[in-house]
């Protein structure tokens, strides 16, 4: 039996003063952010300064409040580039100051700022640094702020998409410091006897998630479900017509998860039949007045609940242009990284191919997709999948000294789509 | 592995096929090419009846451009000689360094002294008897390295032996397959396609090496997945070993080796006389009419990828068939992917032209390439 | 690769001639190019056997190695090779202009810069390996080798490291480049095979282009065949002479080809930014220049922690600017753009030159502009754009509605009360607004290498290439 998340947040807090590193794997949803918060706290009070490193903006100000609803009595300096406006939410803290400089900040317990802003400071050394999203940091940015401290705890997804650039980096393979391998791979590579910690509980997985992800994209690490099988619940209100857009609600709403398949077809990328089912599912979903029960209560599945998932951006501008309600948010699983929702509806990035590449096998992608819900997830896919990943020629080719990375992309598919064939309409 | 060996129909059928032309022995490379192209009917067909693809293309009049320079050969065979000789000292030497060995000394048993019909045989007690020294009660440790040894494989109801140009290298009752290539690992860095290949066949060697001690009741995680591959360094002849976990490869392999099984399905499908014999004389000359071969192999579907040109014996003849049907598999996957269901060039144009009317599901497709097109003129005039 | 080049493919394909994908050259070419194919000794790594080289295309020198296995005859063909590069590049150093900057010192940048011309992928990465393999050489101690041999490979090595650098023209592959311009009726894989890549630009295509006994391959490796036929049996003989005739045999098509690439692309007109990255191309050439006359020690095997990050965001730098200087130069790139809805062009059918935002001291000129057009726009309200008519230009996508698109422009027109005259477009005019644009942002500087954190292993083991490098063997 593993340890319980209280064990393991415990084992990371009493191993920060033994190593110069911590990591901390987190698989979706485990509770990444409520480590952060407590472990920034933890250190704070410790009355060392504590420096936080985010990849985006948006996180960075998700953290800050975090923190600061957590521990009011916590200082808080975030940190920003010129062009940056903090929103509403953020001014209205009361320990929370926002400059472009550090010593505008007047000192405060913990700095927070993107890694890119935190690339441009300079002359001070942190005895502390949190940093989070480190598996989707780019190494080269780690390079630029490892001197900024002494000790860092590293907490980040490695089942999400790795980073990537826009050139080819082949002549860097096979280093140990490969700019475009992620900030952990790095780490370890040179320090390979730093502890890794891993989280065992996903909170926003519900059972009926967590080991289909857990066993599709964690194969050696694994995780459980924070909620037992009758703890979620998602409820239509209204009654369907019977349609196939309606039996694949009802089936996710019974079950966590449900298939539409469309007749085979190669179609373009943007397949408008697959845009429309997709529009038709979120639409739907509204219409039917979803409410969705759980160990928060009861709450209605409203729009801004809802998430569409794409891999491509012109499929994302597609269904978006399908007039969908603004507050649904649709993207590609890239920006969908490290979101939470009730319901997604995920267009599967390999419908309609003929032809399977590297981007559609990316395990990271699939990934992200099918592990943002709380409720209950809708996959449309045409049919043919299956024939597809069968003819896939695994020809990849192979560079001397890098680690192989798992779970494999085909494998992955594989796994998601024999599940998802049980929930099929 | 042996569970797959089936007698019956589908084993006729595929003998059928191959007529009286000799079969080509399944070898490490041929198995691993089965990952190269495995949505292709015809090469599944062609690799499960057994058929010499090279031959048959040659008689088509599309031999394969692959052909190796005799300084390439003389190469490699040279370097394979400096790692092994004297019993594999250089070998051990590297070894040493790369596994962390305690090992001084090393045995050396080439199964290839043995003759021929007893390779196999002999292959399977050596390694039945090093690894029961692994619970024995004192553990037989001294290393050892078997050369040659003749491995064998279930290919879709067929064994294969391999043939075997590897070394496999025992320690404690432990396993790692040894590859030897030519190909130079320059600041530790070697070109990633031939080394994705030398993995390929590794695997197939671990593979048939667990196989054939799971037979013997050993476990078969003895054999490390971690191959051993060998390669000149920088400009020199000094070998250098690097360590290649080949995991990946294993388990596509294993999905292959399934799919080849599956051949019945694709048998059922195909006219009960059909047969790609190349009907050989007595000098082993092909002299089935061509055209009628042709025609044969026309009945099975090929699905022919640029990528064949680089990995498959009939690639030139698969090419020209595409060309003729007017097929823009041509132009890669790519551009075959784009264009939706679209698979004639000429359907494509006809509808970026709009002389063509968009029959149903190819409505959006039409649309782009009607954009496409406006856009190419635009910029044209 | 879009639908636009799969189309152009399609079309080719059809019609049985390659089809343009761009209407200007994006590349520089020189007026003196030195055109380089190298041939190897199959199976080997990097052994030299053959190249031809030159700037005339009338008299290009052979350079052969008669027994490749021989060190000491490969080291000589290496000298002879430099005794024919390194004139070429040095030349060009002495011409040289001063450039002022802010916030730093003027620094003296060659007039011109050389050009490296290999007919495929394979011709850059063979003279990366040839470069490994001699720069490390020395001219003293006890594998001495002429002193010419590895300031050769410094070159080499540089230039296949440009080759690498996005948009830069010091060392180009004619097949590359060809492709960039047009598509063939062939897969991308097909067209790295340059005789077949010039058929289909030229005259169709030709089964012959893959016959090896018609075209002979472009190198860097030679036909198996060839080798066991022809080659094997001259090396046997130990005549020289029948050694290099044979491999003139195996390059002189490939010599007239690369000139004839060369030709078609020169007839091409320059596109607006390749001079601009040209000069860089100047400066980098002057900074490698400047460091071997400093005596600084040869390239480093691999890039350590600090180099490779700096040279992934130079990169990374460098091919940003590329795509948007590519598709601002030339209709036919942005044509890509227009397709997948990130730009869109049309007529300006109605102007508000005079428009204000704000009060008092804080109005501000925008002057609005609508543009009709037929291409599918997918850019969000308040998207920024530029456009290739007024470079410079800032605008901002105000409403997209039925093919009529509201855009603001928010810089440079001017700092008068009115906009500066031209710099907001007419009624009638055509015009093209993107969601491209080259702002960069400047990456935060890096550690020094002797800082390199714990993260990445620490500060490296300071590197001084020794005797060892320098007797490394070169069977």
């Amino acid at each position: 039996m593993t340890d319980s998340p209280e064990q393991v947040i415990q084992n990371v807090l009493a191993d920060l003063p033994r190593h110069r590193g911590v990591v901390v794997d987190s698989p979706p949803g485990a509770g990444k952010s409520t480590l952060v918060v407590r472990a920034a706290a933890h250190i704070a009070a410790t009355g060392e300064p504590l420096m936080i490193v985010a990849q985006t903006n948006e996180q960075v100000d998700d953290l800050v409040v975090r923190i600061s609803d957590k521990h009011p009595h916590l200082r808080v300096g975030r940190l920003s580039a010129g062009g940056y406006t903090p929103p509403p939410r953020l001014l209205e803290l009361a320990g929370v100051r926002v400059a472009t400089r550090v010593q505008d900040l007047n000192d405060p317990d913990i700095v927070i700022a993107t890694a890119d802003k935190w690339a441009w400071i300079s002359e001070r050394v942190w005895p502390w640094a949190i940093v989070d999203e480190a598996y989707q940091m780019r190494s080269d940015k780690l390079l630029r702020i490892a001197g900024l401290f002494e000790r860092a705890l590293f907490v980040g997804d490695p089942g999400q998409l790795d980073p990537f650039s826009i050139v080819d980096g082949d002549r860097w393979s096979g280093l140990s410091w490969d700019p475009l391998q992620s900030a952990v791979s790095v780490l370890l590579r040179h320090n390979p006897d730093l502890p890794v910690h891993r989280l065992p509980v996903s909170w926003r997985l519900p059972a009926s998630a967590a080991p289909v992800v857990s066993q599709a994209f964690y194969p050696f690490t694994g995780f459980r479900s924070g909620t037992g099988p009758g703890d979620r619940r998602l409820e239509l209100t209204t009654g369907g017509m019977g349609t196939v857009h309606d039996r694949a609600l009802e089936e996710a709403a019974r079950s966590g998860w449900a298939l539409l398949e469309l007749p085979n077809r190669h179609t373009v990328r943007t397949d408008g039949e697959a845009v429309q089912a997709v529009a038709m599912l979120a639409e739907r979903l509204l219409q039917r007045g979803a409410v969705a029960s759980s160990e928060q209560g009861e709450r209605p599945v409203t729009a801004d609940r809802i998430a569409v998932g794409a891999a491509h951006r012109d499929q994302v501008a597609a269904i978006r242009a399908a007039g969908l309600p603004p507050e649904i948010t649709v993207d590609t699983a890239n920006r969908l990284q490290g979101r939470e929702y009730d319901v997604t509806i995920v267009l599967h990035p390999l419908s309609g191919r003929r032809d399977a590449t590297a981007f559609h096998l990316e395990s990271g992608r699939l990934c992200v997709l099918a592990s943002r819900h709380r409720h209950a997830c809708v996959v449309v896919a045409r049919a043919g999948i299956a024939e597809l990943l069968d003819a896939h020629p695994s020809a990849e080719p192979v560079q001397l000294g890098v680690p192989v990375k798992f779970p494999d992309g085909w494998e992955a598919n594989q796994a998601v789509l024999e599940h998802l064939a049980r929930h099929r309409v | 592995m042996t569970g797959l060996k089936r007698e019956g129909d589908p084993v006729r059928r595929l003998e059928a096929l191959r007529g009286t032309t000799p079969p080509r022995p399944h070898d490490a490379r041929a198995i691993a090419a089965l990952a190269a192209n495995p949505g292709c009917a015809r090469r599944a067909l062609m690799d499960g009846a057994g058929i010499d693809k090279d031959a048959a293309a040659r008689h088509l009049g599309f031999p394969a451009p692959f052909g190796q320079s005799p300084f390439a050969i003389t190469r490699g065979n040279m370097f394979e000689a400096l790692v092994k000789a004297d019993g594999c000292a250089e070998l051990l030497r590297m070894l040493r360094e790369l596994l962390d060995l305690p090992v001084e000394e090393v045995a050396y048993h080439d199964v290839e002294n043995v003759g021929a019909h007893l390779r196999h045989t002999h292959t399977r007690s050596l390694l039945d008897h090093a690894a029961r020294s692994t619970t024995a009660a004192e553990p037989v440790s001294a290393a050892t390295f078997y050369d040659h040894p003749l491995l064998s494989l279930s290919i879709a109801g067929h064994t294969a032996y391999l043939e075997p140009d590897l070394v496999a290298f025992q320690l404690g009752g432990r396993f790692h397959v040894v590859e030897v290539k030519s190909f130079s690992v320059i600041d530790g860095q070697a070109d990633p396609a031939a080394v994705a290949a030398a993995a390929r066949q590794a695997a197939v060697y671990v593979l048939a090496m667990r196989t054939t001690l799971e037979e013997l009741g050993h476990d078969p995680g003895l054999v490390s997945h971690d191959v051993v591959l060998v390669c000149p360094e920088n400009f020199a002849n000094r070998p250098v070993a690097t360590l290649v976990d080949v995991r990946k490869q294993l388990a596509v392999l294993r999905r292959q080796l399934t799919r080849m099984t599956t051949l019945d399905r694709l048998l059922d499908a195909l006219p009960d006389d059909l047969t790609f014999d190349l009907r050989p004389d007595d000098d082993g000359r092909p002299t089935r009419p061509v055209a009628e071969l042709a025609d044969a192999l026309s009945r099975t579907t090929a699905r022919y990828a640029p990528d064949c040109l680089s990995t498959c014996d009939m690639c030139f003849f698969c090419r020209d068939e595409a060309r003729q049907e007017g097929a823009s598999d041509l132009l890669g996957r790519q551009v075959r992917d784009e264009l939706g269901g679209v698979a004639s060039v000429a359907e494509a144009l006809g509808l970026a032209d709009g002389t063509r009317t968009p029959a149903e599901g190819q409505e959006e497709i039409a649309r782009l390439l009607r954009n496409a097109e406006r856009l190419r003129r635009e910029c044209l005039t | 690769m879009s639908l636009l080049t799969s189309l152009a493919r399609l079309r080719a394909l059809d019609e049985g001639i390659a089809q343009p994908v761009a209407t200007v050259r994006h590349c520089h070419l020189s007026r003196r190019p030195m055109v380089f194919i190298p041939l190897k000794l199959s199976g080997e790594a990097a052994a030299p056997l053959a190249a031809m080289l030159g700037t005339d295309r009338d008299d290009p020198r052979l350079l052969v190695v008669a027994q490749p296995r021989n060190r000491d005859l490969r080291f000589a063909w290496a000298a002879e090779l430099a005794g024919v590069l390194l004139p070429y590049v040095e030349a060009l150093t002495v011409d040289t202009e001063t450039v002022e900057r802010k916030n730093a010192d003027p620094y003296e940048r060659a007039v011109d810069a050389p050009q490296l011309v290999v007919p495929n992928q394979g011709g850059v990465a063979f003279t990366a390996l040839l470069g490994r393999s001699t720069r490390f050489r020395r001219a003293d101690g006890p594998y001495p080798v002429p002193g010419s041999v590895p300031l050769l490979g410094r070159w080499l090595t540089y230039f296949a490291e440009r080759a690498a650098y996005p948009g830069s023209s010091i060392m180009l592959a004619a097949t590359e480049e060809l492709g960039r311009h047009w598509a063939s009726g062939q897969s991308s894989l097909e067209d790295a095979n340059l005789a077949a890549l010039m058929s289909w630009i030229t005259t169709g295509p030709s089964d012959e282009a893959e016959d090896p006994l018609v075209w002979p391959p472009a190198g860097p490796a030679t036909d198996p065949g060839f080798d066991a036929e022809v080659l094997a049996p001259a090396i046997e003989s130990g005549s020289a002479e029948r050694v290099a005739e044979a491999l003139r045999t195996q390059l002189e098509p490939t010599w007239r080809l690369v000139w004839q690439a060369i030709d078609l692309l020169a007839a091409l007109p320059e596109g607006a930014s390749v001079a601009q990255r040209w000069e860089q191309d100047r400066g980098s050439f002057s900074g490698m220049a400047a460091h071997v006359a400093e005596g600084a020690p040869p390239q480093a095997r691999r890039d350590g922690a600090v180099a490779a990050a700096a040279r992934l965001a130079r990169m990374e730098r460098a091919q940003a600017a590329y795509d948007v200087q590519r598709a601002y130069d030339d209709p036919m790139v942005m044509a890509e753009y227009r397709l997948t809805g990130e730009a869109f062009a049309g007529e300006v059918v109605e102007t508000d030159p005079e428009n204000t935002e704000g009060e008092g001291r804080s109005r501000k000129l925008r002057p609005l502009v609508v543009v009709k057009t037929d291409d599918p726009v997918r850019l969000p309200q308040g998207t920024s754009l530029g456009t290739p008519q007024r470079r410079g230009q800032g605008a901002v996508l105000v409403a997209a509605d039925e093919g009529l698109i509201t855009v603001k422009i928010t810089k440079g027109m001017g700092r008068g009360k009115t906009a500066a005259p031209g710099s907001v477009p007419e009624v009638g005019e055509r015009v093209c607004y993107t969601s491209l644009t080259d702002d960069f942002q400047g990456s935060a500087t890096l550690p020094e290498a002797e800082a390199t954190p714990w993260t990445h292993g620490g500060p490296p083991r300071g590197y001084t290439p020794d005797d060892e490098d320098a007797q490394e063997e070169w069977s």
